[in-house]
């Protein structure tokens, strides 16, 4: 309670002062300068963090990777993309790691087994654990088609994808408007994510409110947008006009939006400013990970350590011109005369 | 100092690009939120130009309104609904909406195609004739 709590409480917060900010009409400020403070935070905190990250020297390929690297020609079950050895196996790797989730595919779980009313000892088993991957995959999916249908604000002609897009997500024809998929997966899925970690011991006690935090947002942004099209309704078409006038970069608020629009632009305004700051930065920091980025080529190819100092090198050879003299004096035998 | 500059470096390109696109995308265009047309003969034969509700009610939910009444006729069979202000309406789109809002192109699609809304409605229902 003490983790989940503040974590509750801010995003509780940020729903109240947005109504409040609405209901005394201060539209200029909660429509246009928060969200393009958000925005600049955002793009730039997301640029700082990645150059930081860049500066870490990855000297050496962590080859911590399954499967057998590329060897001698007769062995054989090389694995190309679990171990690959140059960039096209990478790439195929970072592709399904990145589209696909391929670690979390992986993910096991391990349990103790006891068998009762014997004296064998408890035996440690593992397991496939799948329901993680498919959830995060449900979301991270969901979130993405959800920001590209987004787009329709944002974008004058909009792009055909766009409308692709929307009649396929609404193919269902459920209802007026229409009922998205995509807002029923990525409510369940984020259901789910919280559940976990409420209810398995392990994870509530790893647990941080900076865990909490974000889903509580996220789950906050996908309520209230769902309320706003689906139940209380708000002005779409000034909705849009708000969008094309920030990107247009001439801001103007339409009047009478309505005030859940504004709960949902404030959150959407605090995610994208907490993004840079917080784990949410997985998103680039993927691109980044030594373990899938680097092909195993550790012995094919010298990678020189940056932060080695010159070391000085006394050689045999030197050394024997050295003491030559000496040596055939003593009668050690020297290899040049 | 940074590494892999060749990589990353494009790659923040990429980003900063794909985060700002509906800036470039929209750049230099002048736009401005749709301007509906209420002409039409039936309306401007009005004494009080007033739709079924008020206005920012009927921008904001008209497809509720429209979806409340399909139910009640589709299920409930009752076809005459009695609004705010004493008036009777016909619960029907194409014979009610349609009526007062004859000029489709100019009034529901231009507001629809501003946010791409696309209602399936009028693969069975009947769109007004229009004079082109
Ligand atoms: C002021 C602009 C405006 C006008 C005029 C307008 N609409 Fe709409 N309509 C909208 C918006 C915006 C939406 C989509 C709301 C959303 O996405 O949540 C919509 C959605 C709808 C939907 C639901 C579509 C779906 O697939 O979910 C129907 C049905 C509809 N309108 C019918 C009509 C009819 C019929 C007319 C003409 C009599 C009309 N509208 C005029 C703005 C307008
Ligand atoms: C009796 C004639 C009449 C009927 C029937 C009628 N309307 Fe209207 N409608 C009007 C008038 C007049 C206006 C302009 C209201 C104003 O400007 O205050 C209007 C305005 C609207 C608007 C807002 C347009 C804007 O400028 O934002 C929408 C949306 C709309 N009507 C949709 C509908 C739908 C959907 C139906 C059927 C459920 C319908 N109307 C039935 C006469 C009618
Ligand atoms: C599959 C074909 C079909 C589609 C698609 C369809 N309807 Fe209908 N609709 C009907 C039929 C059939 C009736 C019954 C007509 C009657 O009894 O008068 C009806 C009746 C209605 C009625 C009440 C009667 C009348 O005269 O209008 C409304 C309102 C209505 N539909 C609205 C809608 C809206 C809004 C949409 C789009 C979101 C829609 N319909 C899509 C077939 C359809
Ligand atoms: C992190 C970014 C965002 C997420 C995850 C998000 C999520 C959602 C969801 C799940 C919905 C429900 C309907 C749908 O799926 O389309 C929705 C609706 C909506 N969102 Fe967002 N949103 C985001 C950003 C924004 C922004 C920046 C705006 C400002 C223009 C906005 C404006 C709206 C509006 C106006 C609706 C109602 C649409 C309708 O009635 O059809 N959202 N949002």
């Amino acid at each position: 309670m003490r983790v989940l709590f503040p974590a509750l409480a801010v995003v509780v917060g940020l729903i109240i002062l947005a109504s409040l900010g609405a209901a005394l009409g201060l539209d200029a400020i909660f429509g246009v300068l928060v969200p393009y403070a958000a925005f600049v935070t955002f793009v730039f905190g997301f640029i700082y963090r990645i150059v930081k990250w860049a500066q870490v020297p990855v000297p050496f390929r962590i080859p911590s990777t399954c499967g057998q690297h590329k060897s001698f020609p007769w062995l054989k079950n090389r694995s190309r993309i679990d171990n690959p050895s140059s960039w096209p196996g990478v790439v195929v790797r970072m592709f399904l790691e990145i589209f696909c989730f391929r670690s979390l595919f992986r993910n096991t779980k391990a349990e103790i087994h006891y068998t009762p009313f014997s004296a064998d000892p408890p035996k440690v088993v593992y397991g496939s654990a799948k329901w993680l991957w498919l959830a995060g995959l449900a979301f991270h999916w969901s979130f993405l088609l959800i920001v590209v249908r987004h787009y329709r604000f944002f974008t004058e002609p909009i792009p055909w994808l766009v409308q692709f897009l929307e009649s396929l997500d609404g193919f269902m024809q459920f209802g007026v408007p229409a009922l998205y998929m995509t807002d029923g997966l990525i409510l369940a899925a984020v259901t789910y994510l919280f559940i976990r970690r409420v209810v398995v011991p392990q994870l509530r006690y790893i647990s941080l409110p900076a865990d909490y935090f974000p889903l509580f947002l996220i789950f906050g942004i996908v309520v209230s947008g769902m309320l706003m099209r689906y139940i209380t309704r708000i002005d779409v078409v000034g909705v849009k006009e708000l969008a094309m006038g920030w990107v247009t970069l001439h801001p103007t608020v339409p009047d009478g939006i309505g005030i859940m629009f504004y709960i949902h632009l404030l959150l959407v305004s605090v995610l994208l400013a907490y993004f840079p700051f917080s784990k949410l930065m997985h998103a680039g920091g993927v691109f980044l990970s030594p373990t899938r980025n680097l092909a195993n080529n550790n012995r094919v190819k010298r990678h020189i350590n940056p932060w080695n100092y010159p070391v000085k090198v006394h050689t045999y050879e030197e050394y024997e011109d050295e003491f030559r003299d000496l040596m055939k004096e003593a009668g050690i035998p020297v290899e040049k005369e | 100092m940074m590494y892999d500059k060749k990589l990353i470096i494009p790659g923040l390109v990429i980003f900063v690009w794909l985060m700002t696109l509906p800036f470039w995308y929209n750049s230099g265009k002048a736009t401005a939120a749709p301007e509906v047309k209420i002409d039409t003969p039936v309306i401007q034969e009005m004494a009080e130009k007033k739709c079924i509700e008020d206005k920012q009610y009927m921008r904001e939910a008209h497809m509720q309104v429209l979806d409340d009444w399909r139910d009640e006729v589709v299920r409930e069979r009752k076809r005459v609904e009695v609004t705010t202000g004493g008036k009777t309406y016909e619960m029907s789109l194409q014979n009610e909406c349609m009526k007062c809002h004859s000029n489709k192109a100019e009034f529901c699609d231009k507001c629809h195609d501003y946010v791409a809304v696309d209602p399936y409605c009028w693969d069975c229902h009947i769109e007004p004739k229009e004079k082109k």
